[in-house]
């Protein structure tokens, strides 16, 4: 699709759009609609509309193939380790309240990180998908 | 009659016409296109039904992601389907079969809106009143998933993050070991 006009204009004009309104999704989910898991699957659908338009090989240099793999695990891990920091400073898994002096700043935080934990593995997981199909030639 | 009965019928005629256009046209990206549509429509229902958190996520999964996924699959193969000349008799009883065992089970539920309605009466109370107490969060559906619900949208996470290993595991193109000694055999022989 790199020689047509029309769609490589639309992209390069929709693409930083789309992901900073991923980013407003993934950290204004505790004010209003959204969280981890929509803002995941934005900024993945901006980076594999980048991927359609552009082709693989410029997608693999912006988003290598290797730190995608990994980011699907760091995700999942920075749920769970805040999960287990919670135990370490003696509350229950994921009982974010110690996590700050007040209960609802603790909150705040351990909410946060585990939005943004999910945001990493469903965005990382999307771009897996799509390279694994789109790599199949 | 509300308003709000006139939007609901029209967003039903669009999703039926919508339904029956991925049943009848043949151009496979018209109807990855269509099937985008379609999850946009139900998206707008949800709106209508004030559920915003679950018409978000079908909006960016169904109308964004599985598009663009199913378009990158088109890239692959062609887009055009093949004409089946199969009877449809059989799969159109049992979606028939189907459709009046989900209608019939719905006249058990309760009215949509019933104050009275069971979920109305046990945790929602006490959550609409102590998320905020508790967390300081405005947004209940995030406090309940994140917070109250930890657990279970952890394991949300590793469903998806076994997903996309499944999917890794399936389809990349590492080579296994047998291939890396058939080359390298076939490296000596030249």
């Amino acid at each position: 699709m790199k020689h047509h006009t029309i769609p490589r204009v639309i992209a390069k004009l929709t693409i930083p759009g789309i992901i900073l309104f991923g980013l407003y999704v993934q950290f204004h989910g505790d004010y209003g609609p959204g969280g981890g898991f929509q803002a995941g699957v934005i900024i993945g659908a901006a980076m594999i509309l980048y991927g359609l338009i552009f082709g693989l090989d410029d997608l693999r240099n912006v988003a290598p193939q290797k730190i995608v793999t990994l980011l699907v695990a760091i995700g999942f891990l920075l749920y769970a380790g805040v999960g287990v920091v919670t135990q370490i400073l003696g509350a229950n898994f994921l009982e974010y309240g110690v996590l700050a002096h007040s209960q609802k700043d603790g909150q705040h935080i351990g909410i946060i990180l585990v939005e943004i934990g999910v945001g990493i593995t469903v965005a990382a997981v999307m771009i897996t998908i799509f390279y694994m199909f789109a790599g199949r030639k | 009659m509300s308003i709000e009965i006139y939007i609901d019928l029209v967003l039903v005629i669009f999703l039926v016409i919508t339904g029956l256009a991925v049943i009848y046209v043949r151009n496979l990206f018209a109807v990855a296109m269509l099937s985008g549509i379609y999850s946009l429509l139900m998206a707008s229902i949800f709106v209508v039904l004030d559920a915003v958190d679950v018409a978000f996520t079908e909006a960016s999964v169904g109308a964004g992601i599985s598009t663009v996924l199913m378009l990158g699959v088109l890239a692959i193969t062609g887009n055009r389907e093949k004409v089946s000349h199969k009877s449809s008799v059989l799969p159109l009883l049992i979606v028939i079969g189907t459709g009046s065992l989900l209608v019939y089970g719905t006249w058990d539920l309760p009215m949509f809106g019933d104050p009275n309605a069971p979920v109305h009466m046990h945790v929602a109370p006490e959550y609409i009143s102590n998320t905020y107490k508790h967390t300081g969060m405005p947004n209940i559906v995030t406090a309940v998933l994140a917070s109250y619900r930890g657990y279970d949208t952890l394991g949300e996470v590793g469903v998806i993050f076994t997903a996309g290993i499944g999917v890794l595991l399936l389809l990349s193109k590492r080579k296994t070991k047998k291939e890396v000694n058939q080359q390298n055999k076939l490296k000596e022989k030249l």
